[in-house]
């Protein structure tokens, strides 16, 4: 993907009336989120609460009411939206015999994997991966990857047709705590070197303390919205999570001039 | 045929391949087992073993009803059963309402009973005992026909396709979001897998036919690493234990299918244990 130097701030994604309904029961009820490039806004609320399903609306997987908007401005009219996505967890056994390069190529080219590899997709794939620092990665089977590199690896394989949306479905089992700070710092860095803005469901508060640029509170609709301090100390959100006391000024502060 | 036929006598330095019957299992053998071992590839990793298993039993209930409606060809009834049967499968367990492993069981048991209890009546089973077990040596050149053109067909799908397949079992909400149409593929293969089971079934028969689909693929998965390495193997422990199954069959005068099925089995075991000693 050519590398924008940053995002322009310019581009704006508007969620519009997302709805779904299952059977009887509402799932996610008139959802409206207004995100702009070089953010990353977290999705936060507790078990059953939508976040998964609303991820999947967007992503048009399953049948929704309202829709999704882009546009190079504000004013600007409508254009394609190309929408990256890294699931949580793939479906895959320890001796399943893939490798990266054919999980990859898999989903990004149109050559059948079971013929031989070609030196150009291979070497394209190699550079991709080596952002994340995953290029040693490419022959590994995928099966025996560690968490943390399977995530490095879905990254890197999300962004490689220039998204302007990167929805991401926090892992939440097999990482550890290196591997889930490490997890951070590389979306951390797509926000600032690419032009793309970034939508999260995470499990994790203390994260979301320390990154967000946006925390949406959602309990099949939006409960709240605003930074993660406004969140946080508001009493919807006392009302879902209970009192927690994470001290955000503190958590941030490594980040030098992004405090709140 | 005879040109075929012709060709093979001339390059085959083997006495048996004097007999039509021989050269006709010989080429069904080459059609049918490199499709088995490419689409046994999918089947374990997606793990459907259980389903395919059970398409191999809705075959009978395919030729019963057939024989019901008094059609000439019970390819055609078995075809469509097959598809059928196939589709209202993945239609219950969609629901999720009980364990997939046991709706499959019951869908399965009672396509074999419903086909037994048609096919028995007034006690003429013994006419279709052959589909148990398969025969391989009585295949018409029709018939090679009807399989050559499924090879066709599937060799087509698995190079337009094999990479949405791939993707979609590895992650659907990824395949979806990549713009693959998830349901639509997963349709389309369970219509090959139907139909290549339902057309080999009478050669092979419904007890082993499973066997033959997951046993080179399995095999090959105990030593391979890469995708390509797993089409490789599969389709060379397939094409290998269907040829060798075949001569040996017919030297020691034993049921062709479970022959192969021995020689596939012998080679997983091998693989097995060679594989757990590198890995």
């Amino acid at each position: 993907m050519k590398n924008n130097k940053g995002a322009c701030g310019l581009h704006c994604i508007k969620i519009n009336h997302i709805g779904v309904t299952i059977g009887e029961q509402v799932i996610v009820d008139d959802v409206n989120v207004h995100i702009h490039c070089g953010k990353l806004s977290f999705i936060i609320g507790k078990n059953g609460a939508g976040k998964s399903t609303l991820l999947k609306a967007i992503l048009d997987e399953i049948p929704h009411t309202g829709t999704i908007e882009f546009r190079a401005h504000e004013d600007g009219k409508i254009e394609h939206i190309n929408i990256g996505y890294v699931p949580q967890h793939i479906n895959i056994d320890r001796h399943t015999p893939t490798s990266v390069y054919d999980l990859i190529a898999g989903y990004h080219t149109k050559r059948p994997v079971f013929l031989r590899k070609t030196k150009k997709i291979y070497e394209d794939m190699k550079d991709q991966l080596r952002m994340f620092g995953a290029e040693d990665l490419i022959d590994k089977q995928v099966g025996k990857l560690s968490g943390g590199e399977i995530q490095r690896v879905l990254l890197s394989m999300a962004i490689m047709d220039d998204p302007n949306l990167l929805i991401l479905d926090e892992p939440v089992s097999g990482i550890d705590k290196k591997g889930m700070d490490l997890f951070y710092k590389n979306v951390e860095e797509l926000i600032t070197e690419y032009d793309l803005a970034i939508l999260l469901v995470s499990h994790d508060l203390e994260y979301v303390a320390k990154y967000a640029d946006e925390v949406i509170l959602l309990d099949k609709k939006i409960l709240k919205r605003g930074t993660a301090k406004e969140v946080f100390q508001s009493k919807e959100f006392a009302s879902v999570f209970g009192s927690l006391n994470y001290d955000i000024d503190k958590l941030r502060k490594k980040e030098g001039e992004k405090t709140l | 045929m005879s040109g075929i036929y012709q060709v093979m006598e001339s390059i085959l330095p083997f006495s048996w391949i004097q007999y039509d019957f021989m050269k006709n299992a010989l080429l069904a053998v080459l059609i049918i087992t490199p499709l088995f071992g490419i689409l046994g590839t999918m089947i374990v990793n997606r793990k459907m073993a259980f389903f395919s298993d059970a398409l191999g039993h809705s075959a009978i209930t395919g030729i019963a009803l057939g024989v019901i409606l008094g059609l000439a060809d019970t390819n055609i009834s078995m075809i469509v059963f097959g598809i059928m049967f196939a589709f209202a499968l993945n239609k219950i367990n969609s629901r999720n309402l009980v364990g997939t492993d046991t709706i499959i069981s019951v869908f399965s048991s009672f396509s074999i009973a419903i086909g037994l209890v048609i096919l028995s009546q007034g006690g003429n089973f013994s006419k279709y005992s052959n589909l148990l077990v398969g025969d391989i040596l009585s295949i018409t050149p029709k018939e090679i026909l009807y399989l050559l053109l499924v090879f066709c067909g599937t060799i087509l799908f698995w190079f337009l396709c094999y990479n949405q397949i791939q993707s979609l079992s590895l992650s659907s909400s990824l395949a979806k979001s990549r713009g693959v149409k998830v349901k639509l593929i997963s349709n389309l293969f369970d219509i090959f897998l139907a139909v290549i089971v339902m057309l080999s079934i009478k050669w092979v028969g419904i007890l082993i036919i499973n066997a033959l689909l997951i046993l080179p693929a399995a095999a090959a998965r105990n030593i391979s690493e890469n995708v390509r390495e797993y089409h490789g193997f599969s389709l060379l422990f397939s094409i290998f234990s269907g040829l060798v199954g075949l001569i040996i069959s017919y030297y020691i005068n034993t049921a062709t299918g479970p022959t192969i099925v021995i020689i596939a089995s012998v080679i997983f075991f091998s693989t097995y244990i060679y594989g757990n000693k590198i890995k």
